[in-house]
């Protein structure tokens, strides 16, 4: 059995460790307000490029943007990966790596090419070690996404799209269902594509819910054979409209992931520091217990030795 | 009850007007463009102006300042994505006319002429401004 002392330097550790857990959960759970409210403040934004989008992949549209044209076959495709930089928040990061290494799978097994654009320092580092195929990555995000940070990483793909070397852009994120679940899912960005039914498989929830405040009740969406009334002209709104979207959706992504972030280390925390709690517990009981044994031993042998004289 | 379609004007930071109208009035930059409803599908580009909602049963139009941004036209739904949109009541004039000024001064400084282009901007967004304090003046008096 441990002696008495080394137990006690044990409870001290123990101690010291639940100071720091405690100290984590308290900045986590000031970040996260924080971090909700902007997050929460992006949405209706978001949600109406979301229904724009969704509104201009049905029309027939006289000038093709490449961002809305498929293209056949996929030999290669981009993945926008969004992780966090630091650790100590549960499994949030595992579960977004973990989904993006089944869906590097499936495409490697089609033969399709994959690169990746890393957002966030932990992806970086587990993706490097796998081996994939990083073009871009961006480190030390902060607790506010900073769009004009963001673009410079996230324009090497757009670029390799362009230039034809990729085929699809796909963007793997947390998405904030509250703050004791956050969900991994992959979502196409380019070519633009009505995945409302996907996403919503992905999350667990009716498509209906996903598209409320984006498709209005009893609006119906006319496919095909009608385009748009431009002014000044096709391209330039196109091109301003697609360069905001994306701007959106990835801001919106980045915003939505620091929540994630900072709810999934509050929770992880406060169980860290329950776990110090209870541990500390133990390791008292154990200390008096071992104190009571020395104490009943000492008298038992001062007994003994008053007997013997 | 007259037809009524879905109005939504959202900024990056929040959404300024979600619900049903009767007619809008968006300065788009060729020209304000009206909307009643089941307009043919149109997207325009925005320039500095304000908004104009006629929601029905009221009598008051809604002044929603924008400051350039993209409009998207649906026969039921018409989307304003602004670059920044404030309440018209939120504007401050004496804020707006410091603007101004400050955007004259820098287009007449000809050592400036790099930022020309943008000090128009600016003076067409400070413009823009002051014209939909005006308006909000009128109506509250008149």
């Amino acid at each position: 059995m441990a002696s008495g002392r080394e137990i006690r330097t044990k409870i001290n550790s123990v101690k010291s460790t639940q100071k720091i857990t405690k100290a984590m959960e308290m900045v986590a759970v000031s970040k996260m307000r924080k971090a909700q409210l902007r997050m929460q403040a992006g949405i209706p934004y978001w949600k109406r490029v979301r229904a724009v989008l969704r509104h201009l992949r049905y029309a027939s549209t006289e000038y093709r943007h490449e961002f809305l044209v498929e293209r056949e076959p996929v030999k290669a495709v981009g993945l926008i990966v969004i992780t966090s930089d630091k650790g100590l928040c549960g499994g949030l990061n595992i579960n977004v790596l973990r989904t993006v290494v089944k869906r590097m799978k499936q495409w490697r097994d089609a033969g399709v090419e994959v690169e990746v654009c890393a957002i966030g320092g932990k992806g970086l580092g587990f993706l490097q070690r796998v081996g994939a195929h990083i073009v871009s990555y961006l480190r030390g995000i902060g607790d506010s996404p900073h769009l004009e940070r963001l673009t410079p990483a996230l324009n090497v793909l757009f670029k390799d799209y362009t230039d034809g070397k990729i085929d699809q852009i796909h963007l793997c994120t947390s998405v904030f269902v509250n703050t004791m679940t956050q969900k991994p899912i992959v979502t196409q960005l380019v070519p633009i594509k009505d995945n409302a039914d996907d996403i919503a498989a992905q999350l667990g929830i009716p498509t209906a819910e996903w598209l409320k405040g984006v498709v209005y009740e009893g609006e119906k969406q006319t496919e095909g054979h009608w385009d748009y009334i431009y002014e000044p002209n096709a391209p330039l709104i196109i091109d301003r409209l697609l360069r905001r979207a994306f701007e959106s959706v990835l801001y919106q992504a980045v915003a939505e992931h620091i929540a994630c972030e900072n709810s999934a280390r509050m929770v992880a925390m406060k169980a860290a520091s329950e776990n110090a709690q209870e541990l500390i517990g133990e390791l008292t009981l154990l200390y008096n217990k071992n104190r009571q044994a020395a104490i009943t031993q000492e008298l038992a042998e001062i007994s003994a030795g008053a007997a013997a004289v | 009850m007259a037809m009524t379609m879905h109005v939504d004007v959202v900024s990056a930071e929040e959404s300024l007007f979600s619900g049903l109208a009767e007619f809008v009035v968006v300065p788009a930059e060729q020209g304000d463009i009206g909307i009643y409803p089941r307009h043919a599908p149109l997207m325009a580009a925005l320039r500095p102006g304000s908004v104009r909602i006629q929601s029905p049963g009221q009598q008051e139009e809604i002044l929603i300042y924008v400051s350039g941004g993209l409009l998207e036209i649906q026969p039921h739904t018409v989307s304003v994505l602004s670059d920044t949109a404030i309440r018209s009541h939120d504007l401050d004039e004496a804020q707006a006319l410091a603007a101004k000024k400050q955007a004259e001064d820098l287009m007449s400084d000809r050592k400036a002429a790099m930022d020309y282009a943008r000090a128009q901007v600016e003076l067409a967004q400070a413009i823009a401004q002051l014209q939909a304090i005006q308006r909000l003046r009128k109506r509250t008096r008149g």
